[in-house]
Protein backbone atom coordinates (compact mmCIF):
# COMPACT_ATOMS: atom_id res chain seq x y z
CA UNK A 1 0.00 0.00 0.00
CA UNK A 2 3.34 2.34 0.43
CA UNK A 3 4.29 1.83 -2.28
CA UNK A 4 1.25 3.29 -4.11
CA UNK A 5 2.69 6.69 -2.69
CA UNK A 6 5.00 7.00 -5.37
CA UNK A 7 2.06 7.02 -8.42
CA UNK A 8 -0.15 9.21 -5.99
CA UNK A 9 1.88 11.79 -5.59
CA UNK A 10 3.95 12.20 -8.57
CA UNK A 11 0.37 12.31 -10.51
CA UNK A 12 -0.43 15.61 -8.62
CA UNK A 13 1.12 18.63 -10.52
CA UNK A 14 0.52 20.63 -7.77
CA UNK A 15 1.97 18.98 -4.61
CA UNK A 16 5.10 18.42 -6.78
CA UNK A 17 5.36 21.59 -7.80
CA UNK A 18 5.04 23.15 -3.70
CA UNK A 19 8.05 20.13 -2.86
CA UNK A 20 10.31 21.49 -5.99
CA UNK A 21 12.96 22.15 -3.38
CA UNK A 22 12.60 19.41 -1.31
CA UNK A 23 14.73 16.06 -1.61
CA UNK A 24 15.37 14.47 1.20
CA UNK A 25 15.32 9.99 2.33
CA UNK A 26 12.12 9.46 5.18
CA UNK A 27 11.18 6.28 6.89
CA UNK A 28 7.27 4.93 7.82
CA UNK A 29 7.32 2.50 10.48
CA UNK A 30 3.74 0.51 10.57
CA UNK A 31 4.27 -1.49 13.89
CA UNK A 32 7.92 -3.44 13.07
CA UNK A 33 7.31 -2.88 9.36
CA UNK A 34 9.24 0.01 8.08
CA UNK A 35 9.74 1.74 4.40
CA UNK A 36 11.98 4.19 2.82
CA UNK A 37 10.83 6.97 0.68
CA UNK A 38 12.74 8.94 -1.39
CA UNK A 39 12.20 11.82 -2.81
CA UNK A 40 14.02 14.38 -5.72
CA UNK A 41 12.75 17.43 -6.26
CA UNK A 42 9.39 17.01 -5.35
CA UNK A 43 8.97 13.58 -6.80
CA UNK A 44 8.59 10.25 -5.34
CA UNK A 45 11.77 8.04 -6.67
CA UNK A 46 11.40 5.52 -5.09
CA UNK A 47 9.54 3.77 -2.16
CA UNK A 48 11.63 0.26 -0.64
CA UNK A 49 10.48 -2.25 1.92
CA UNK A 50 12.36 -2.97 4.89
CA UNK A 51 13.68 -5.16 6.87
CA UNK A 52 16.98 -2.62 6.39
CA UNK A 53 20.68 -3.48 7.71
CA UNK A 54 21.81 0.12 7.38
CA UNK A 55 19.19 2.37 7.11
CA UNK A 56 19.43 5.99 6.51
CA UNK A 57 17.27 8.58 6.57
CA UNK A 58 17.00 12.17 7.77
CA UNK A 59 13.17 11.56 9.85
CA UNK A 60 11.19 8.39 10.52
CA UNK A 61 7.27 8.45 11.49
CA UNK A 62 6.26 5.27 13.46
CA UNK A 63 3.12 4.64 14.61
CA UNK A 64 1.45 1.31 15.35
CA UNK A 65 -0.74 -0.45 12.75
CA UNK A 66 -4.06 0.67 14.48
CA UNK A 67 -3.44 4.00 14.22
CA UNK A 68 -2.41 4.15 10.99
CA UNK A 69 -5.63 2.08 10.10
CA UNK A 70 -7.65 4.71 11.59
CA UNK A 71 -5.62 7.48 9.74
CA UNK A 72 -5.99 6.09 6.07
CA UNK A 73 -9.49 5.19 6.40
CA UNK A 74 -12.37 7.14 4.17
CA UNK A 75 -13.72 9.43 6.71
CA UNK A 76 -11.18 9.53 10.04
CA UNK A 77 -12.73 10.22 13.28
CA UNK A 78 -11.74 13.23 15.21
CA UNK A 79 -8.19 12.63 16.73
CA UNK A 80 -7.34 9.90 13.90
CA UNK A 81 -7.70 12.97 11.03
CA UNK A 82 -4.13 14.20 11.02
CA UNK A 83 -0.66 13.72 11.36
CA UNK A 84 -0.39 16.50 14.14
CA UNK A 85 -3.23 14.70 15.85
CA UNK A 86 -1.59 11.41 15.92
CA UNK A 87 1.29 13.54 17.49
CA UNK A 88 -0.73 15.26 20.14
CA UNK A 89 -2.30 11.77 20.98
CA UNK A 90 1.53 10.42 21.69
CA UNK A 91 0.76 7.93 19.08
CA UNK A 92 2.90 8.91 16.21
CA UNK A 93 6.29 9.37 16.99
CA UNK A 94 8.07 11.66 14.75
CA UNK A 95 12.08 11.54 15.30
CA UNK A 96 15.32 12.62 13.52
CA UNK A 97 16.28 15.81 11.80
CA UNK A 98 12.45 17.66 11.97
CA UNK A 99 13.13 20.48 9.99
CA UNK A 100 12.64 19.17 6.97
CA UNK A 101 9.39 17.60 7.79
CA UNK A 102 8.32 20.81 9.36
CA UNK A 103 9.79 23.53 6.43
CA UNK A 104 7.54 21.02 4.16
CA UNK A 105 4.62 19.59 6.33
CA UNK A 106 1.95 20.56 4.36
CA UNK A 107 3.50 18.62 1.45
CA UNK A 108 3.95 15.70 3.91
CA UNK A 109 0.68 15.58 5.43
CA UNK A 110 -1.22 16.01 1.85
CA UNK A 111 1.23 13.06 0.93
CA UNK A 112 0.53 10.90 3.32
CA UNK A 113 -3.51 11.67 3.04
CA UNK A 114 -3.41 10.06 -0.68
CA UNK A 115 -3.32 6.52 0.94
CA UNK A 116 -6.90 7.20 2.16
CA UNK A 117 -9.83 5.30 -0.50
CA UNK A 118 -10.28 7.54 -3.60
CA UNK A 119 -12.89 9.99 -3.12
CA UNK A 120 -11.87 10.68 0.98
CA UNK A 121 -12.50 13.70 1.90
CA UNK A 122 -9.50 15.78 2.92
CA UNK B 1 -19.86 44.30 -14.15
CA UNK B 2 -21.41 46.13 -10.69
CA UNK B 3 -19.49 45.78 -7.25
CA UNK B 4 -20.85 44.99 -4.47
CA UNK B 5 -20.00 46.28 -0.70
CA UNK B 6 -19.85 44.23 2.54
CA UNK B 7 -21.63 46.17 5.44
CA UNK B 8 -18.30 46.12 7.73
CA UNK B 9 -16.42 48.96 8.73
CA UNK B 10 -13.16 49.03 9.94
CA UNK B 11 -11.14 52.32 11.57
CA UNK B 12 -7.75 52.42 13.46
CA UNK B 13 -7.44 53.02 16.49
CA UNK B 14 -4.42 55.02 18.54
CA UNK B 15 -4.52 54.05 21.87
CA UNK B 16 -2.23 53.32 25.18
CA UNK B 17 -1.65 49.82 26.33
CA UNK B 18 0.46 48.74 29.18
CA UNK B 19 2.08 52.30 28.60
CA UNK B 20 2.87 52.28 24.81
CA UNK B 21 1.35 53.87 22.11
CA UNK B 22 -0.41 51.41 19.45
CA UNK B 23 -2.16 51.54 16.59
CA UNK B 24 -5.05 49.31 16.88
CA UNK B 25 -7.81 47.53 13.36
CA UNK B 26 -11.38 47.58 14.66
CA UNK B 27 -14.05 46.26 12.67
CA UNK B 28 -17.64 46.30 13.24
CA UNK B 29 -20.88 45.91 11.46
CA UNK B 30 -24.57 45.43 12.62
CA UNK B 31 -26.34 47.40 16.01
CA UNK B 32 -27.66 46.60 19.45
CA UNK B 33 -26.13 44.65 21.92
CA UNK B 34 -22.34 44.42 21.52
CA UNK B 35 -20.98 41.51 20.41
CA UNK B 36 -17.55 41.62 21.27
CA UNK B 37 -15.37 39.33 18.97
CA UNK B 38 -11.79 37.89 19.77
CA UNK B 39 -9.81 36.02 17.27
CA UNK B 40 -7.62 33.22 17.41
CA UNK B 41 -3.48 33.00 17.78
CA UNK B 42 -1.66 34.02 15.22
CA UNK B 43 -4.63 35.25 13.07
CA UNK B 44 -6.95 38.05 13.49
CA UNK B 45 -10.11 39.41 13.04
CA UNK B 46 -11.46 38.32 9.69
CA UNK B 47 -12.03 35.77 10.88
CA UNK B 48 -15.37 36.80 11.90
CA UNK B 49 -16.58 38.24 8.33
CA UNK B 50 -19.04 35.22 8.54
CA UNK B 51 -20.97 36.59 11.60
CA UNK B 52 -20.69 40.31 10.17
CA UNK B 53 -22.42 40.05 7.37
CA UNK B 54 -24.90 37.80 8.45
CA UNK B 55 -28.15 40.17 8.86
CA UNK B 56 -29.80 37.40 11.37
CA UNK B 57 -27.03 38.41 13.45
CA UNK B 58 -26.19 42.16 12.85
CA UNK B 59 -29.86 42.78 13.20
CA UNK B 60 -29.88 43.43 16.78
CA UNK B 61 -25.93 42.98 17.72
CA UNK B 62 -23.14 45.42 17.15
CA UNK B 63 -20.15 42.62 16.46
CA UNK B 64 -16.72 44.64 17.28
CA UNK B 65 -13.55 43.04 16.19
CA UNK B 66 -10.14 44.02 16.52
CA UNK B 67 -7.06 42.73 15.55
CA UNK B 68 -4.52 42.55 18.51
CA UNK B 69 -1.59 44.31 18.22
CA UNK B 70 0.91 42.57 16.18
CA UNK B 71 -1.80 40.73 14.20
CA UNK B 72 -3.51 41.56 10.73
CA UNK B 73 -3.72 44.89 10.12
CA UNK B 74 -2.86 46.13 13.55
CA UNK B 75 1.07 47.49 14.34
CA UNK B 76 3.28 46.16 16.59
CA UNK B 77 4.06 48.99 19.39
CA UNK B 78 7.35 50.84 17.98
CA UNK B 79 10.87 49.48 19.30
CA UNK B 80 9.03 46.01 18.15
CA UNK B 81 12.29 45.12 16.05
CA UNK B 82 14.33 44.41 19.03
CA UNK B 83 11.94 42.20 21.43
CA UNK B 84 10.42 38.84 21.18
CA UNK B 85 6.77 39.34 21.15
CA UNK B 86 5.47 37.03 23.61
CA UNK B 87 1.31 37.62 24.84
CA UNK B 88 0.94 37.15 28.91
CA UNK B 89 -2.34 36.90 30.54
CA UNK B 90 -1.89 40.02 32.04
CA UNK B 91 -1.60 41.95 28.62
CA UNK B 92 -4.06 40.39 27.01
CA UNK B 93 -7.07 41.08 29.84
CA UNK B 94 -5.77 44.78 30.05
CA UNK B 95 -6.21 45.09 25.84
CA UNK B 96 -9.62 43.92 26.05
CA UNK B 97 -10.99 46.22 29.03
CA UNK B 98 -9.06 48.81 27.95
CA UNK B 99 -10.14 48.52 24.35
CA UNK B 100 -13.87 48.33 25.46
CA UNK B 101 -13.53 51.25 27.31
CA UNK B 102 -12.19 53.34 24.61
CA UNK B 103 -15.19 51.83 22.51
CA UNK B 104 -17.18 53.32 25.18
CA UNK B 105 -18.85 49.67 25.64
CA UNK B 106 -21.28 48.97 28.18
CA UNK B 107 -21.47 45.32 29.72
CA UNK B 108 -21.08 43.63 26.08
CA UNK B 109 -21.21 40.29 25.31
CA UNK B 110 -17.69 38.80 24.62
CA UNK B 111 -16.79 35.92 22.45
CA UNK B 112 -13.67 34.46 21.97
CA UNK B 113 -12.14 31.62 20.57
CA UNK B 114 -8.95 29.53 21.50
CA UNK B 115 -6.64 32.20 23.09
CA UNK B 116 -9.96 34.02 22.87
CA UNK B 117 -11.63 31.09 24.39
CA UNK B 118 -8.70 31.18 27.53
CA UNK B 119 -8.88 34.30 27.99
CA UNK B 120 -12.59 34.51 28.03
CA UNK B 121 -12.16 31.99 31.39
CA UNK B 122 -9.86 34.64 32.85
CA UNK B 123 -12.56 37.21 32.26
CA UNK B 124 -15.13 35.09 33.69
CA UNK B 125 -12.88 34.48 36.75
CA UNK B 126 -11.83 38.21 37.55
CA UNK B 127 -13.95 40.53 35.81
CA UNK B 128 -17.39 39.32 35.24
CA UNK B 129 -19.35 42.60 36.20
CA UNK B 130 -17.83 44.00 32.97
CA UNK B 131 -19.84 41.59 30.54
CA UNK B 132 -23.72 40.61 29.88
CA UNK B 133 -22.65 37.13 28.78
CA UNK B 134 -19.11 35.39 28.28
CA UNK B 135 -19.26 33.14 25.06
CA UNK B 136 -15.85 30.51 24.97
CA UNK B 137 -15.11 28.80 21.61
CA UNK B 138 -12.66 26.31 21.94
CA UNK B 139 -11.84 26.80 25.62
CA UNK B 140 -10.05 24.79 27.43
CA UNK B 141 -8.00 25.40 31.02
CA UNK B 142 -4.61 24.41 30.16
CA UNK B 143 -2.74 22.37 26.39
CA UNK B 144 0.04 20.65 26.75
CA UNK B 145 2.64 21.81 24.09
CA UNK B 146 2.66 18.92 21.72
CA UNK B 147 4.92 20.19 19.12
CA UNK B 148 8.55 21.92 19.09
CA UNK B 149 6.98 25.51 19.37
CA UNK B 150 10.65 27.15 18.24
CA UNK B 151 9.54 25.44 14.20
CA UNK B 152 6.96 28.43 14.28
CA UNK B 153 9.89 31.52 14.01
CA UNK B 154 13.26 30.07 12.77
CA UNK B 155 14.84 31.67 9.63
CA UNK B 156 15.02 27.74 7.89
CA UNK B 157 11.54 26.86 7.88
CA UNK B 158 8.74 29.38 6.31
CA UNK B 159 6.22 31.07 9.39
CA UNK B 160 3.51 31.61 7.35
CA UNK B 161 3.34 27.86 6.10
CA UNK B 162 4.28 26.13 8.82
CA UNK B 163 1.72 27.95 11.35
CA UNK B 164 -0.71 26.93 8.76
CA UNK B 165 0.28 23.34 8.00
CA UNK B 166 0.47 22.79 11.91
CA UNK B 167 -3.78 24.41 12.40
CA UNK B 168 -4.97 22.76 8.95
CA UNK B 169 -6.01 19.09 10.46
CA UNK B 170 -7.96 21.42 13.15
CA UNK B 171 -10.39 22.41 10.68
CA UNK B 172 -13.41 20.49 10.66
CA UNK B 173 -13.25 17.69 7.27
CA UNK B 174 -16.38 18.97 5.78
CA UNK B 175 -15.71 22.85 5.97
CA UNK B 176 -16.72 24.16 2.92
CA UNK B 177 -13.09 24.82 0.75
CA UNK B 178 -13.47 28.59 0.11
CA UNK B 179 -13.79 29.47 3.30
CA UNK B 180 -10.89 26.22 5.30
CA UNK B 181 -8.63 28.26 2.71
CA UNK B 182 -9.45 31.51 3.84
CA UNK B 183 -8.95 30.64 7.64
CA UNK B 184 -5.25 29.06 6.62
CA UNK B 185 -4.48 32.23 4.47
CA UNK B 186 -5.09 34.47 8.14
CA UNK B 187 -2.22 31.86 9.59
CA UNK B 188 0.37 32.19 6.49
CA UNK B 189 -0.06 35.98 6.61
CA UNK B 190 0.94 36.24 10.31
CA UNK B 191 4.17 38.78 11.30
CA UNK B 192 7.37 36.36 12.02
CA UNK B 193 7.55 34.49 15.79
CA UNK B 194 3.53 35.95 16.25
CA UNK B 195 1.59 32.91 16.40
CA UNK B 196 4.45 31.42 18.81
CA UNK B 197 4.50 34.41 21.16
CA UNK B 198 0.96 34.26 21.16
CA UNK B 199 1.36 30.18 22.68
CA UNK B 200 2.99 31.41 25.30
CA UNK B 201 0.16 32.36 26.65
CA UNK B 202 -2.19 29.18 25.23
CA UNK B 203 0.79 26.94 26.61
CA UNK B 204 2.42 28.48 29.72
CA UNK B 205 1.09 31.52 30.98
CA UNK B 206 -2.88 31.07 30.56
CA UNK B 207 -2.70 28.34 32.08
CA UNK B 208 -5.99 28.77 34.34
CA UNK B 209 -6.81 24.59 35.65
CA UNK B 210 -6.01 25.58 39.14
CA UNK B 211 -9.00 28.32 39.36
CA UNK B 212 -11.38 28.22 36.82
CA UNK B 213 -13.29 25.78 39.16
CA UNK B 214 -13.61 29.25 40.99
CA UNK B 215 -15.56 30.96 38.09
CA UNK B 216 -19.08 32.44 39.47
CA UNK B 217 -21.98 32.05 36.25
CA UNK B 218 -24.43 33.83 38.97
CA UNK B 219 -21.97 36.92 37.73
CA UNK B 220 -21.92 36.53 34.38
CA UNK B 221 -23.66 33.64 32.45
CA UNK B 222 -20.72 31.75 30.60
CA UNK B 223 -21.80 29.36 27.39
CA UNK B 224 -18.81 27.07 26.46
CA UNK B 225 -19.07 25.94 22.41
CA UNK B 226 -16.61 23.46 20.86
CA UNK B 227 -16.29 21.71 17.54
CA UNK B 228 -15.91 17.88 17.69
CA UNK B 229 -12.31 17.78 15.42
CA UNK B 230 -10.72 20.22 17.53
CA UNK B 231 -7.39 18.09 18.83
CA UNK B 232 -5.78 21.29 20.37
CA UNK B 233 -8.70 22.13 23.11
CA UNK B 234 -10.33 18.90 22.66
CA UNK B 235 -14.59 18.77 23.13
CA UNK B 236 -13.37 16.22 25.92
CA UNK B 237 -11.68 19.14 27.59
CA UNK B 238 -14.47 21.89 27.09
CA UNK B 239 -16.74 19.35 29.01
CA UNK B 240 -14.44 18.94 31.66
CA UNK B 241 -14.25 22.91 32.14
CA UNK B 242 -18.05 22.75 31.98
CA UNK B 243 -17.97 20.67 34.67
CA UNK B 244 -16.19 22.55 37.09
CA UNK B 245 -18.35 25.70 36.74
CA UNK B 246 -21.78 25.03 37.79
CA UNK B 247 -23.82 26.72 35.50
CA UNK B 248 -21.77 26.69 32.53
CA UNK B 249 -23.99 25.39 29.48
CA UNK B 250 -22.07 23.88 26.69
CA UNK B 251 -22.50 22.76 23.64
CA UNK B 252 -20.36 20.16 21.16
CA UNK B 253 -20.81 21.05 17.53
CA UNK B 254 -20.73 18.15 15.18
CA UNK B 255 -18.58 18.66 12.57
CA UNK B 256 -16.44 21.58 13.33
CA UNK B 257 -12.79 21.89 14.32
CA UNK B 258 -10.82 24.61 15.42
CA UNK B 259 -11.93 27.96 13.75
CA UNK B 260 -15.79 27.38 13.79
CA UNK B 261 -16.93 31.10 13.07
CA UNK B 262 -14.19 31.32 10.25
CA UNK B 263 -13.87 27.88 8.79
CA UNK B 264 -18.04 27.45 8.24
CA UNK B 265 -19.61 30.42 9.22
CA UNK B 266 -23.19 29.05 8.21
CA UNK B 267 -23.36 25.75 10.47
CA UNK B 268 -21.46 28.04 13.22
CA UNK B 269 -23.85 30.38 13.57
CA UNK B 270 -26.82 27.52 13.69
CA UNK B 271 -24.96 26.96 17.17
CA UNK B 272 -24.63 30.03 18.01
CA UNK B 273 -27.86 31.74 17.20
CA UNK B 274 -29.82 30.03 20.40
CA UNK B 275 -26.97 30.80 22.57
CA UNK B 276 -27.70 34.62 21.63
CA UNK B 277 -31.42 34.32 22.14
CA UNK B 278 -31.04 33.11 25.29
CA UNK B 279 -28.39 35.69 26.32
CA UNK B 280 -30.86 38.13 25.15
CA UNK B 281 -34.15 36.91 26.36
CA UNK B 282 -32.69 35.82 29.87
CA UNK B 283 -30.08 38.42 30.80
CA UNK B 284 -30.41 42.24 30.46
CA UNK B 285 -28.24 44.58 31.03
CA UNK B 286 -27.25 44.57 34.94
Amino acid sequence: MIEQLKEKVNSDASLTRRGRFLTTMFLIEIGTAQWLVSIVEGRIVSVAQGPFVMPSWTFALRAPPEEWEKFWSADPRPGSNDLMALIKRRVLKAEGDLQVFMANLRYFKESLEKLRPAGAAT
Amino acid sequence: MSATFEPIVGRYMHLDLFGRAHRIYVEEAGQGTPLLCLHTAGSDGRQYRGLMNHPGITANHRVIAFDMPWHGKSSPPSGWHDEEYQLTSAQYTTMILDIMTALQLDQPIVMGCSIGGRIALHLALEHPERFRAIIGLQAGAHVDPYYDLNFLHRPDVHGGEVSAAIVSGLVGPKAPVKERWETLWHYMQGGPGVFKGDLYFYKIDGDIRDRVGRIDTRRCPLFLLSGEYDYSCTPEETLAVAASIPGAEVTIMKGLGHFPMSEDPQTFIEHLMPVLEKINGRYAPR
